[in-house]
């Protein structure tokens, strides 16, 4: 039984790392443009994919360096030609566009790997057990995790050390003084859109070494990094991180007891939420409209 | 004066055309169900355009509510009784139920944040759907089940076998609750979810209850989406599990604002231009996807208004 629950704690951890590194690029995007970018998980396949095609050129490790920059650097052309008309605008038109884009990602992808789920490879030594006790405990997933920790700690160092990550901040706050303070705010837009995708290609890596590829792999991480967004609170980057990792861990406890309910807890808890704290448990006061 | 008469023609071409679908739509290169589904979806996001184009608030969970209709329909006639109309109240109070509560969790949220949360709590519903297997039918759907011809006592309308009976009752259910809204919209109420729309702290300064409003609003909107889903699965004789995926409320949305958010028959007009071009599109190529995905894209870039919103402003100027 302690071999089951851990195992399954264990899990939670990583898909509440999945779910919170998908969910902090939404929140960056949608904090700074106030755009929630539907097709987040056509990047993340995106990611996936790509390192799939560039992995017998340059290997494991350079498609998880290379693919997610790639991702970044699609994302700053979608930016620039479809995503910067939406600034400003009611937030509708970005849900309907960013729908509309992440059904040609979805296609587009489907067309040109396949609709079948392909497998992808991993180095050796990181595929096999570190403990014979705890079997589940393979390289990879530690791994997984510790990667996924460097990335936030690495983001959240860009927030608070660099110029960037502070205009960026300050942006979140008052889009409007930033600019008057002589900020290009066109730039700043772009780069932060750009840091939001990044994340979502290197989570589409990551994802594709655990639950090889397919087409619909972004679709199915979407919706519970919304549901981080909002249980963590609109507006606080902080909260979507502890947002994710709790409908993670919810979700790999609630297997051991009642498996037919995995999706639909996080759901519930967002529902405890909404009703007991509605901006969300790290939310900031008046960010609700 | 000349705008009110200029309304009231369009009104009676829209019905003249309705009424008479039936009768000149394979001349066109249609068949009545199409004319029924167009029916269907446009009554869905007619309905959600209650909401959107008149309340200003942005539900994209809708897909929840025409679902729990279209299985609430289904299942009643499935396991319980065998009457078309009885299935039909069943599914819509099933989600006067459940939008009674999930309005009552989200009526204090506004703009981006209520959009998510009604995402959300729509994938529930969806994943009740899949998983619940033996008795939703889970991802294959609900079939084994048929529309019940209609019996009046006095008189029968074979709705399951003649596809002009079906229509003339979807249009008959469709232009009962067209009116419904439609009068709910003149009255008072209607006219505070206009000022609500326009500017909510005026209109809460005013003493108008906003959350109330908004929340009966919610529940206005989903109770007659939900009709409209019951419809469509006795259209089909079948409810689908992905009637109440996210992407359908995204279809309904853009049906309502490719034909204008703000007139009442927008949505009729956007559902017809969408159905009939799902219907072509998907027939002719299998990357369907990629037409419908960049249809949303072209929409928002070039019609954000609708197309009557469009026809509207050069008439003004």
């Amino acid at each position: 039984m302690t071999q089951l629950l851990l195992f399954n704690l264990f899990n939670g951890v990583i898909t509440g790392a999945f779910y919170a590194l998908m969910a902090l690029g939404l929140s960056l995007i949608l904090n700074l443009s106030g755009v929630i970018n539907f097709a987040h998980g056509g990047f993340l396949a995106l990611g996936a994919y790509l390192a799939y095609s560039l992995m017998p050129a340059i290997g494991f490790w350079g498609g998880l360096l290379v693919a997610p920059l790639l991702t970044a650097l699609l994302g700053i052309v979608l930016e620039q030609t479809l995503i910067r008309r939406l600034y400003g605008r009611d937030p509708l038109y970005g849900l309907l566009l960013t729908f509309g884009l992440a059904f040609v990602f979805e296609d587009v992808t489907r067309s040109i790997w396949g609709a079948q789920s392909l497998p992808y490879q991993i180095p050796g030594w990181l595929a096999s057990p570190l403990s014979t006790q705890f079997f589940f405990l393979t390289g990879y997933r530690v791994f997984m995790v510790v990667l996924v920790l460097v990335a936030v700690t690495g983001l959240f160092l860009i927030l608070t050390q660099t110029r960037l990550g502070i205009r960026i901040r300050a942006g979140t706050l008052d889009l409007e003084t930033v600019s008057v303070l002589g900020v290009n705010v066109r730039i700043l837009r772009t780069l932060n859109f750009a840091l939001g995708i990044y994340l979502a290609g290197l989570a589409g890596v990551l994802a594709a070494g655990m639950l090889g590829l397919q087409p619909t792999i972004g679709l199915s991480l979407i919706m519970p990094s919304f549901v981080a967004i909002i249980v963590g609170g609109l507006g606080s980057l902080p909260g979507t991180l502890v947002g994710g990792l709790l409908i993670g861990i919810a979700s790999g406890m609630t297997t051991v007891f009642f498996p037919a309910a995995t999706e639909a807890v996080m759901y519930v808890m967002m529902a405890l939420v909404l009703l007991l704290r509605p901006r969300g448990l790290l939310g900031e006061h008046g960010r609700l409209h | 004066m000349i705008l009110r008469e200029r309304q009231r023609t369009s009104t009676a071409v829209i019905w003249l055309i309705l009424l008479t679908a039936p009768y000149w739509i394979n001349w066109v290169g249609g068949y009545t169900p199409l004319g029924s589904r167009v029916l269907v979806l446009a009554l869905a996001a007619m309905s959600l355009n209650f909401l959107l184009g008149f309340t200003g608030v942005l539900s994209f969970g809708h897909a929840a509510f025409f679902g729990l209709g279209a299985y609430g329909v289904g299942m009643t006639i499935k396991y319980l009784i065998p009457s078309t109309p009885l299935g039909v109240l069943v599914g819509m109070l099933a989600a006067l139920a459940a939008a009674m509560v999930i309005g009552a969790l989200i009526v204090r949220l506004r703009g981006v944040y209520f959009a998510m949360v009604t995402i959300a709590f729509g994938q529930v519903f969806y994943f009740v759907a899949f998983r619940w297997n033996s008795v939703t039918g889970g991802d294959d759907g609900l079939s084994g089940w048929r529309r019940i011809p209609l019996d009046f006592g006095f008189a029968r309308l074979d709705i399951l076998g003649d596809d002009k009976a079906f229509y003339y009752f979807v249009l008959l259910c469709f232009a009962i609750a067209t009116a419904l809204m439609g009068l709910l919209l003149r009255s008072p109420f209607g006219r505070t979810l206009l000022a609500i729309r326009e500017n909510e702290r005026r209109a809460r300064f005013l003493g108008v209850p906003v959350d109330r409003h908004i929340w009966l609003s919610f529940v206005v909107s989903c109770l007659f989406v939900a009709l409209a889903g019951a419809l469509f699965a006795l259209l089909n004789n079948f409810a689908d599990p992905r009637t109440l995926r996210w992407d359908q409320s995204g279809d309904f949305v853009i049906m309502a604002v490719l034909g204008g958010m703000r007139s009442f028959w927008g949505p009729l007009i956007g559902a017809s231009i969408f159905v009939v071009l799902q219907d072509y599109v998907s027939s002719m190529t299998e990357n369907w996807m990629s037409f419908i995905g960049l249809f949303f894209v072209l929409v928002v870039l070039f019609f954000p208004r609708g197309i009557l919103g469009m026809l509207a402003r050069r008439a003004v100027s």
